[in-house]
Order: C-alpha cells, then sequence, then structure tokens
C-alpha cells in the first residue's frame, strides 16, 4: 500500500493503548474547559445569584418540608405551593450532590452548590455528547463532538456559573436520555430502554421541554416504521421507554395526570399503540401463510388505527384530552401568542431568532450543519435517521423562538464534528490508491502525457516501498493525494478550528458572562465600569424597608427582588397566574387614581421600576411597558386598550407628542418623574429611545420617590398611605403645595441618592 | 395471546379460506411453539384479562383513585409490553433480530426492567 507521508512503526496494541489513553485524556480535558470556560462572570464579579430559595428549603429542611413548601411571600397575597408549581428536578439534584458532599464531609454552602452546578453539567453534557455520537459514527467524531459543544456560545448562553436555571440540567439529560434510546433500539435491550426511561423521567422532572423528547421518540420509532424497519428491537425499546418513562414523568406533581391527558402527549401513546398492534400482526402472520389473512390482517391494523384515531378525536372534543395548550399553537403560528397569550410573547427569549444570532452562538457549526445531515442520509442506519429527524425537528423550532437556539445545538455540534471529521479523516488517510492503468491508457494525447507521470511516480512509488516507505512523502509531490493538496484542505480546517476557539471564548466572555444584575460598560479609553445598580436597590429594600413590606414590580425581578431583596412580591419570574400579572400591569398602566386602589388592595408599600433612560440601559420597563398593557388589555378590555399609549401617527412615544393616556400611565410617571432636573433647563434625552422629555414636570400624588439608585436604573416608590385627614391624596398634596411652594417635592424623597 | 385474539375479531367473516387459515395458525402455533413460549403467552393472557377487567371497571363503576388506577393500569400494560419483548427475544422465530444478546441477558434485563417499573408503579398507587 502506497502512503502520502511516512507512518512511524508501531505495534497495533501500542496503538491501542496509545489511543485509549488519548481518548480519556482528551475528554478529561474537554470536560474541563467546558467547566472552565464558563467561569467568567464568578471570577469577574462574584458569584452571584438569585432564586434559589427553594433549594435552600431542601437543603435546609429536607425533602418534605420542600414537596409542601408553601411560600407566603410569593405572589401576594395569594401565595404560591412551591413543591407543586414547579420542576423540582434542578434543586433535587442540587439537593443531592450537597447531600452526598456533606456525607463525604465536604462542608460546601448550597449556594456554591447551585452556582457551580451549571457548569459541572455542561461537563457531563460533553461526555454523553461524546457517547451519543459514537453510537452514530466514529469514536475521533466523538471527540470532535464533545469538544464543539464544550465551548459552543449557543450552549454556555445558558449555562455560566451562576445561572441556575432548569435548561443547566436539562441539555445533559437531554443528550444522555437520547444515546440510551439510540443504544436500546441498536440493541434491542429492555435494560437501555428502561434506562432511557428513568433519565427521561429526571428530565421530565426537571425542564418543561421535556415534550421534545416526549415527541421526538415515537416520532423516531414511527419513522423507522413507515420506512418498514420494524424490528422487535424497535418494539421492545420502544415500549420499555413509553411504559416505564410514563409512568416516571407522572411521579412529578406539576406534571401529574398530563401525560394521559393532554394532546401533547397523545403521539407517544399512539405510536406505543401501534407498535403493539405490528408486532401483534407480525408474530401472527409468520405462523400463517394464507394471502387473503395477510390482507386481513393488515385491514385489521388499519382499522384499529382509525378506530383509534375517532377515539382519540371524541375524547379531545368531549373534553378530557386537553387540546394543545396555547404555548404548542405558538410554535406552529408565530403570530398566535402576540394576540391570545401576550405573556409568553412578552417574553424576550420567545421572539423569533434573528439569523444573526445562528452565527453568533454556532460560528462555523452552522455551517458543517448541512453537510453532516446529508453525511447521515448517505449512511442511513437507524441512529441517522434520528439525527435527520431531530435536526429538522430542532431547526424549526430555533427559527421560532430563541430560546429553542438551545435545543438545536447539541444536533448542530454532532452533525458538525461528523462532517469535520469526515474531512479530516479524507485528507489525513495516508494511503494512496493504486491507480488502474487501463482506464488511464485509453484517453487521448493529453492521457498519455498523464500517462506517463503517472508511471513515473508509480516507479518512484515502488521504489518508496522498496525502501520501507522512508522516502514515501517525497515521492508523490502533485495531485489530489499530494501533501500540498493535504495542506491546502486541512490547513484552512485548522484555522477554522481555532477561530472557532477564539469565536467562542470572546462571546463567551462579552456576551454571555454579565450576571443580569451586573451591567459592565466600557469607557472611551478602554476601562471598564461596573453599574450595579440592581444590587444597589435590592441591597436598600433589605436595609431600609420593613420585613413584610410588599414591593410590586413587573414579573421580570421578581426573583431577584425575593433572592436579594427578601421582600414579598406580588409577581415573579414564574408565570403561572395570567391574571395576576395583568393586575400589576393594569397598575402600572392606568393613571393614579385608578392605580391607587388597586395598590392599596394588594398592601403595595412600594413600586419598583427599571429606568434605563439615563445611561441607555435599553431592557427597562417603558421599553416593555407595551406588553404590560397588551397583558392587562387581555383581561380587561374595557379600560386599558393598547391603540390609547401611541400617538395619533401610530408611533410609540414618550416625549412631548407622547398621547394623554400615556403621559398619565403611572409607569410614564415613575420613569420620567424629575427627569429632566437632572439636566438643569437643558434638553432632557432620553438616550434609549433618543426623545427629548417635555420639561413639564411630573405631578404625583398617591406615591412618592424613596429611592433612586446611582444611574437611575432602578427606582422605587413609596405608596402614600391615606391621608390622616380623610382627604382625598391629590388634594392633600395640593394642599401641601400651596403652604409650601418653594420646597415642594425635594422635601418628600429623603433617601434619595443622586 | 396470539391465538385468543385472533378467531374473536374474524368470526363475522364467513369465508372458508379464512376458517382453514385460522385452523392453520392454531395447529402451527401448537406445533412450533417451545414450551417456555407458551408459558410467557400464558402469563401475557393473564395480564390482558386483568388489564381489560380493570378498564371496564374503571368505565363501568368509577376512576376515583384516578392515580391508583393508573398506576395499577401502566404496571399491568408495562408487565405485559416488557413480557412481550421478553417472547421476542427467545421465541425461535424473532430470536434472528438479536444476534447480540443472550437468553440468560435478556431475562436478566427483563427483570431489571420490571423491577424499577413496579417501584414506579407502587410509588403511584398512592
Amino acid at each position: 500500500m502506497a502512503v502520502a507521508y511516512p507512518i512511524p512503526h508501531v505495534s497495533k496494541q501500542t496503538v491501542t493503548n496509545t489511543s485509549a489513553l488519548l481518548k480519556f485524556t482528551i475528554l478529561a480535558v474537554i470536560s474541563a474547559a467546558a467547566i472552565a470556560s464558563r467561569l467568567f462572570a464568578v471570577i469577574r464579579h462574584e458569584s452571584i445569584i438569585h432564586e434559589f430559595r427553594a433549594t435552600k428549603v431542601l437543603a435546609k429542611d429536607g425533602f418534605y418540608e420542600f414537596w409542601n413548601w408553601f411560600d407566603p411571600t410569593a405572589w401576594y397575597p395569594l401565595g404560591r405551593v412551591v413543591g407543586g408549581t414547579v420542576y423540582p428536578g434542578l434543586m433535587v439534584t442540587s439537593g443531592i450532590i450537597y447531600n452526598v458532599l456533606h456525607w463525604l464531609n465536604f462542608p460546601v454552602d448550597i449556594r456554591n452548590v447551585c452556582v457551580m452546578l451549571a457548569p459541572a453539567f455542561s461537563g457531563l453534557t460533553a461526555i454523553a455528547t461524546y457517547l451519543f455520537t459514537c453510537e452514530m459514527a466514529d469514536e475521533s467524531t466523538g471527540l470532535l463532538a464533545a469538544a464543539f459543544i464544550g465551548i459552543v456560545p449557543g450552549y454556555i448562553s445558558r449555562s455560566v456559573a451562576g445561572s441556575y436555571d432548569n435548561e443547566a440540567i436539562a441539555i445533559f439529560l437531554l443528550m444522555y436520555t437520547f444515546y440510551l434510546w439510540i443504544r436500546a433500539v441498536k440493541q434491542g435491550s429492555a435494560f437501555y430502554g428502561m434506562l432511557a426511561a428513568v433519565f427521561y423521567g429526571w428530565m421530565v422532572a426537571a425542564w418543561g421541554g421535556y415534550v421534545f423528547i416526549t415527541n421526538m421518540i415515537p416520532l423516531h420509532a414511527f419513522v423507522l416504521v413507515l420506512m418498514g424497519r420494524f424490528n422487535h428491537k424497535i418494539y421492545i425499546s420502544y415500549s420499555s421507554w413509553y411504559v416505564i418513562g410514563t409512568l416516571a414523568s407522572m411521579q412529578v406533581p406539576f406534571v401529574g395526570f398530563l401525560p394521559v391527558r393532554t394532546s401533547e402527549h397523545m403521539a407517544a401513546l399512539g405510536v406505543f399503540g401501534l407498535l403493539q398492534l405490528v408486532a401483534f400482526v407480525e408474530t401472527v402472520r409468520k405462523l400463517v401463510p394464507g394471502k387473503q389473512f395477510q390482507l386481513l390482517l393488515r385491514a385489521f391494523v388499519i382499522a384499529s388505527f382509525v378506530i383509534a384515531f375517532a377515539v382519540l378525536v371524541v375524547l379531545t372534543s368531549s373534553g378530557w384530552i386537553a387540546p394543545w395548550t396555547g404555548r404548542f399553537y405558538s410554535l406552529w403560528d408565530t403570530g398566535y401568542a402576540k394576540i391570545h397569550i401576550p405573556i409568553i410573547a412578552s417574553v424576550s427569549e420567545h421572539q423569533p431568532t434573528a439569523w444573526p444570532s445562528f452565527f453568533f452562538d454556532l460560528e462555523m457549526l452552522i455551517f458543517l450543519f448541512p453537510a453532516g445531515v446529508y453525511l447521515c442520509f448517505r449512511e442511513l442506519r437507524d441512529e441517522h435517521v434520528f439525527i435527520i429527524i431531530y435536526a429538522v425537528l430542532s431547526s424549526y423550532f430555533a427559527g421560532v423562538m430563541v430560546r429553542l437556539m438551545l435545543v438545536i445545538t447539541p444536533v448542530v455540534c454532532v452533525t458538525a464534528a461528523m462532517a469535520f471529521s469526515k474531512l479530516l479523516t479524507t485528507y489525513l488517510d495516508p494511503t494512496v490508491p493504486e491507480i488502474d492503468d487501463d482506464s488511464a491508457s485509453v484517453t487521448g494525447d493529453l492521457a498519455a502525457e498523464v500517462d506517463a507521470t503517472i508511471n513515473k511516480t508509480k516507479t518512484k512509488k515502488s521504489a518508496a516501498v522498496d525502501t520501507k516507505k522512508t522516502v514515501g512523502a517525497a515521492a508523490i509531490k502533485r495531485g489530489i493525494y499530494s501533501l500540498d493538496t493535504r495542506f491546502l484542505v486541512v490547513l484552512p480546517l485548522i484555522g477554522s478550528l481555532i477561530m472557532f476557539v477564539y469565536h467562542c471564548t470572546w462571546v463567551t466572555s462579552n456576551a454571555y458572562s454579565s450576571p443580569s444584575v451586573v451591567l459592565a460598560s466600557r469607557g472611551a479609553d478602554g476601562s471598564q465600569h461596573i453599574i450595579d445598580d440592581f444590587r444597589e436597590a435590592y441591597y436598600w429594600l433589605r436595609q431600609n424597608t420593613k420585613q413584610d413590606a410588599v414591593v410590586m414590580s413587573w414579573w421580570d425581578y421578581g426573583y431577584q427582588i425575593a433572592g436579594m431583596a427578601d421582600r414579598p412580591t406580588l409577581v415573579d419570574n414564574n408565570t403561572w397566574n395570567n391574571t395576576h400579572i395583568a393586575t400589576v400591569g393594569k397598575a402600572m398602566a392606568s393613571n393614579e387614581a385608578v392605580a391607587y386602589p388597586i395598590l392599596r388592595q394588594h398592601d403595595v408599600d412600594y413600586i419598583l421600576v427599571i429606568f434605563g433612560g439615563l445611561l441607555g440601559y435599553s431592557g427597562d420597563d417603558i421599553n416593555k411597558f407595551l406588553w404590560m398593557v397588551r397583558i392587562s388589555q387581555g383581561v380587561w378590555p374595557d379600560e386599558i386598550q393598547e391603540s390609547n399609549y401611541f400617538t395619533n401617527r401610530g408611533e410609540y412615544k414618550v416625549d412631548a407628542q407622547a398621547s394623554q393616556t400615556m403621559k398619565d400611565s403611572l409607569m410614564y410617571k415613575m420613569s420620567y418623574y424629575r427627569f429632566p432636573e437632572l439636566f438643569g433647563g437643558g434638553q432632557a434625552v432620553d438616550r434609549v429611545r433618543n426623545q427629548v422629555i417635555p420639561n413639564t414636570p411630573i405631578q404625583l400624588d398617591t406615591i412618592e420617590e424613596a429611592f433612586t439608585s446611582e444611574n437611575w436604573i432602578v427606582r422605587i416608590y413609596q405608596v402614600k398611605k391615606e391621608d390622616d385627614l380623610g382627604r382625598e391624596l391629590p388634594a392633600a398634596s395640593a394642599f401641601n403645595a400651596g403652604q409650601r411652594l418653594k420646597k415642594s417635592k425635594s422635601a418628600k424623597s429623603t433617601n434619595k441618592k443622586r | 395471546m396470539a391465538v385468543t385474539k385472533t378467531p374473536a375479531k374474524s368470526t363475522d367473516t364467513s369465508a372458508s379460506a379464512l376458517q382453514s387459515s385460522i385452523s392453520t395458525l392454531v395447529q402451527n402455533y401448537r406445533a412450533t411453539t417451545l414450551t417456555r413460549t407458551k408459558l410467557i403467552d400464558c402469563f401475557l393472557l393473564v395480564l390482558v384479562v386483568s388489564g381489560v377487567l380493570q378498564f371496564a371497571y374503571r368505565i363501568l363503576v368509577t376512576s376515583y383513585p384516578f392515580n391508583a388506577f393508573l398506576g395499577s393500569f401502566g404496571g399491568t400494560v408495562g408487565q405485559f409490553v416488557l413480557l412481550a419483548g421478553l417472547r421476542a427475544q427467545t421465541a425461535p422465530d424473532t430470536i434472528g433480530d438479536f444476534k447480540g444478546t443472550s437468553q440468560e441477558r435478556a431475562f436478566a434485563e427483563f427483570c431489571a426492567a420490571s423491577i424499577v417499573l413496579h417501584l414506579f408503579m407502587y410509588n403511584f398507587l398512592g
């Protein structure tokens, strides 16, 4: 065999041993890199974490206390049964890790467990991806895939240290469940099917996205059956997975009976029934040869399928099986959520993905992705069908919602690794095939010339082989198998790998590693400014307000207020009660006269608004304001109308042209209260919206400013109690204003900081 | 299970060819099936009867402790499919699908999966 470059002589034993050691080391290093690249946030700032009170309860009081924990401070005045309204997987996982570490006499704090949970699990994800890819292709591809998923920004965005989120463990569980499922299908093993079911159960406990697995695996089985690939391996693996997995998923209180009562889970049940039928028919068919009988069996299958479908339709229309939920309609019809469930559309993560973010989050992998899928089509074993389905589904979902970029990332890594590894193995493979002389000599004059060179190289080559391949490299100088072509392909590949690493590190460090409560900006000279307004304000709340003072804010800040300021909140990030959120929206969107009774009825003591106009922080409440209007309009269409908040020309403006409803709304008043004073008579420019705020002072009658943070990002207002003399509050403040005209407002806000 | 279901569904068709093919089905089944496979089939039949009874109870009488019904019914169905899997792994006509799996391993896997199934089931019975 001719070679393009010399290969050192080593025994086969040494090669296997070394490659095993290398594989292990590389995988370990990849895991370490995956963990390390997620630590930017902790090293730069400090380990900031919020929303882990439930885990604290779990670690301190034990599992049963957590299960029955009623949190009276969330969703004030309703309170919240945490055990029944949360996916407990994340808390239970960190609780178990905490207890195991303590049992091993590592006295770690539960807080550190929570901070490091996401990086640790992404290390595991790299290993799971390696195993998964090894089922698809060879081990070197697996290593590449593991390296890709370890540092790809699309996954890092949800798993940096300190982001204590369901997704932190969910992607590991997703990949591992898929790996076990592929293994189960390949081996036809009830054991692996059972393991897949157990991990699926864990996934159900951890993340609402488990529905993706619930539909992905049945779809795979269904497609295999349609392709005529049914065998009893599929039967065993699917049946064991479905039955055990469904029972396991029903153990989670939040899921409960959903697996038998909602349309999202019906596909899995349907495929389960179909497989039973097909397996039964297969078994009977082997015993009877008659042709008519076979026909009858087929009719039997179709009839039962139709009957089952009819039963499903009847059950759905009679309401026993819930139809698809709004969240799923919004996946098919991207305009649906905006009209019917504004609360879902209001989350920025639920917006359709912009094209650049594919490149931003996946870099070159997104270009290799289609090539990898094509390679899957070329081989098309059962597991490749899985990859193809996964790729198609997840590319759709990733296009619909930014948040679901997370779901496409693993499959992109796997397929890109397949394509990349195919390229590398093709161009690094040292063997040069023998060229067939006959085919070369039949062509004309040109061929003769080529022939001559080929013969020359051939003689050289055989000489090279004779001299124990030592000069083999020198033998072939040009042509597709020679070294220059190889370098031409391999060097850019290596270059793009290096670029990929640079890109990933840069994105991670700049875009994904600032905890949402700390903002970092750079001055013109490159110096870094840390903007810490959020923590400043939460600390103020913690220190200066009563323990039971109720804070009202938009729901985005609920967990932060609860976790860092330790005060009861009206609404928080767990958005299960639309009406309550709409109430907050209504209070923010109405004028003071309407809002005040709402505030008093809910015992609100403080209102917290986020205002970015001074600094140019675009994620502030005025920009979210239209969603508050829309959500409350969904509940009170008579009182709140979105169109009232636009100018006559249909623009959303905050300057002098803003509509009267807009200017009267509590949110507008709280955001721009005393804002023009900062500019000392000059033009007060809102830097987010680039609009000039009118200079007329804003009059607040029912609330008063309590605190404004350094950069004005967080503004806190105190709700006044009813007037002692029984006057209306506007009358009282008018009276006060008449009394002391000069001092008017600044006297009231005692704790203000500028 | 293979024997019992087929006649029930095809009684309405009176084609003689069908009659004969059913009788060949029964004959072939008696002749070619191993005793241990027949044993598994008996167990499968028991599970089918049990599942049908439970479902009839749920429709006719009550579904009140719904979790208990789901737990036991799911357990019955689960045991059925695991057993059917074991049958496929050990019966001579389907064993060709499982080249790499030995009979002992098939049985061990069946036991492991059944244990986990029953753990979840008992936890759900309430």
